[in-house]
């Protein structure tokens, strides 16, 4: 507890890193998961290999992962945009799968009804499906945002300074104080991540809450 | 004028949905494309608006090949009320109604009143302006889709099993509102349905499709029920066609009989004074509405509204052979009892008299 008060402004500036280097992620991941859930959405022969495709990246150990962005990037090892090109790919790789299930969801008499009023695919797309999608893709959002923050850690062992940075500082110096911290900093940015989504989805989704159960 | 030129859909799977049809759909009047489940009649409809291209022959409105129309151009000038409502879940009910006019570049305030207006006209109340679709009963739905269709006053409706997904009370309502609304709007309608008995009621034409999307017959109802083409038509429209065909015709000037009447409350002795030994006896209320008869003998005190036997039809003077016979046989004291516009009795016919007139002009009339 008295680690934890003398640490406080150092503890502030690890947990902003670390929220940042989760939620960027999340929001690249996302704007390129759209178009290619669209696209395994709209062309069925494309839906299995982009899905597997994709799904495969997140199999690739995160540790191999931060230490070949440098190589591939040409970035310096240090650089945190190797760890925020590289939570991209786990976010794109589990989300391209729940855009296109959520697109999939969408009632196909609704999409037909749009077409049928002569709206055209793209503002279709961002009018009628994408937005009847959005209870998926958040739930899809929130298991990424939950992933991101604990993947983040690891780059500590990369020395970019985190919330990770206490567990191998805790652990450097056989003190178990910094851990704890650490982890319960881990705890409540992912919470507070969750309840950010949940709580957007539902402002983006009244309809959803007011409807009779008929 | 919509025409069908040797119309023919071949799905990629290699089912011919539509066979060479050829049909026209005149301006100003409601088509109704009928037939068994699979007959091609949605494919054939969504043709009509391009989202189905044909695999052979053409589609003409107005004699434009619409083939020559960019389709969300074509569309945006076309009504569709799709099967299953297909309303927004996401957007309310005036947003629903909205769609097309914002879509053609309407300012809100515009689109809006017109949506409010709209919603009058097809039976839904203001208050539901600002509900989602999930809100609203199913036949709450159905309207809002036909509204949503109406929203941009196109001359062209296409709908497709539009009250198929409610019950039948509901259906009927929806049924003579819509006959009423067509009334008013004149609009080219191509409606389709697998119940015979809609598409008798509804259409000025009927189009009996069989598998295979070919034309088995059309026909106004009328003619459709007194000379069906062949067995498949005949089988499809099923029992009581006879006189179902008395529906289409008007009852001319049928020999009318003055019905001693009493009112409600009046006394036991007072009925059996004006039923004069006839055992059952009409009795009205103060409009002059005839309310149900009653049996003079059995009355004790005062004509009560439970001493009523309510299960004779009325029928309208000047309304059809059908309603008038159906009065006849449905009144206790077979008396059909005959009414004017406003409800008041007129007198009664007989069912004999019905009858020969019936068989003294042959046929149906038209
Ligand atoms: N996209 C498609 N691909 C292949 N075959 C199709 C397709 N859509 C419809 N069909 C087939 O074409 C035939 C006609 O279908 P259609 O939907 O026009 O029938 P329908 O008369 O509207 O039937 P229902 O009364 O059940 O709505 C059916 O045999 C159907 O299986
Ligand atoms: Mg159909």
């Amino acid at each position: 507890m008295t680690w934890f008060l003398g640490h406080l402004p150092q503890l502030g500036s690890l947990l902003l890193t670390h929220a940042v280097l989760a939620v960027i992620p999340l929001l690249v991941g996302l704007a390129v998961a759209l178009p290619l859930g669209w696209l395994a959405q709209r062309y069925r022969w494309l839906r299995a290999p982009l899905v597997a495709g994709t799904g495969l990246l997140y199999t690739i150990p995160s540790l191999a992962l931060f230490v070949l962005m440098p190589l591939v990037l040409g970035t310096g090892i240090l650089d945190p945009i190797n760890v925020v090109i590289a939570l991209s790919v786990y976010t794109v790789a589990l989300l391209v799968r729940t855009v296109a299930d959520g697109l999939a969801a969408v009632p196909d008499e609704v999409v037909q009804a749009a077409t049928a009023m002569g709206v055209g695919p793209a503002r279709r797309f961002f009018t009628v499906e994408l937005p009847l999608a959005v209870p998926v893709i958040a739930a899809g959002l929130r298991v990424a945002a939950v992933s991101n923050v604990s993947v983040v850690s690891v780059a500590a062992l990369l020395g970019i300074a985190q919330l990770g940075s206490l567990f191998t500082d805790g652990f450097a110096r056989d003190f178990v104080d910094p851990i704890l911290v650490g982890i319960v900093a881990c705890m409540v940015l992912a919470l507070t991540l969750d309840v950010v989504i949940l709580s957007l989805s539902r402002v983006l989704t009244p309809w959803t809450r007011r409807g009779r159960t008929a | 004028m919509i025409n069908l030129l040797g119309v023919t859909k071949v799905y990629p799977g290699g089912t011919t949905a539509v066979g060479d049809l050829t049909l026209a759909m005149p301006t100003g009047q409601t088509t109704v494309l009928v037939g068994p489940s699979g007959c091609g009649k949605t494919t054939t409809l969504r043709m009509i608006n391009r989202m189905i291209e044909p695999t052979g022959g053409r589609i003409e409105i107005d004699g434009v090949n619409t083939a020559d129309l960019e389709p969300g151009e074509l569309r945006r000038g076309i009504g569709y009320v799709i099967q299953g409502g297909g309303l927004f879940p996401h957007r309310t009910v005036l947003d629903n109604i909205m769609t097309v006019p914002l879509l053609l570049g309407w300012d809100r305030r515009r689109a809006k009143s017109v949506a409010t207006e709209l919603m009058e006209r097809v039976g839904l109340t203001a208050s539901l302006a600002r509900r989602y679709p999930n809100e609203l009963s199913g036949g709450q739905q159905q309207r809002v889709g036909v509204a949503r269709a109406l929203a941009a006053d196109p001359p062209v409706m296409l709908m497709d099993e539009p009250f198929s997904a409610v019950d039948p009370v509901v259906r009927e309502q929806l049924q003579d509102e819509f006959l009423r609304l067509q009334a008013e709007l004149g609009k080219t309608i191509v409606f389709v349905t697998h119940d015979i008995d809609e598409a008798i009621k509804l259409g000025d034409q009927v189009a009996v499709l069989r598998v295979g999307g070919a034309l088995a017959q059309l026909a106004a109802p009328a003619e459709l029920l007194a000379d069906p083409a062949d067995d498949f038509v005949a089988d499809f429209l099923g029992h009581d066609r006879g006189y179902r065909g008395l529906g289409f015709a008007a009852a001319p000037a049928l020999p009318i009989s003055a019905e001693p009447v009493v009112a409600l409350g009046a006394s036991a002795e007072d009925a059996r004074r004006v039923a004069a030994g006839a055992s059952w006896l009409l009795v009205v209320d103060d409009a002059s509405a005839p309310v149900g008869w009653v049996r003079p003998s059995a009355l004790s005190g005062r004509v009560e509204p439970s001493d009523l036997h309510r299960g004779g039809t009325l029928a309208r003077l000047g309304g059809t052979l059908r309603a008038a016979l159906d009065a006849a046989l449905s009144a206790p004291s077979r008396r059909g009892v005959l009414v004017d516009d406003d409800g008041r009795l007129v007198g009664t016919v007989r069912a004999a008299d019905v009858l020969a007139e019936i068989e003294r002009e042959p046929g149906v009339r038209p």
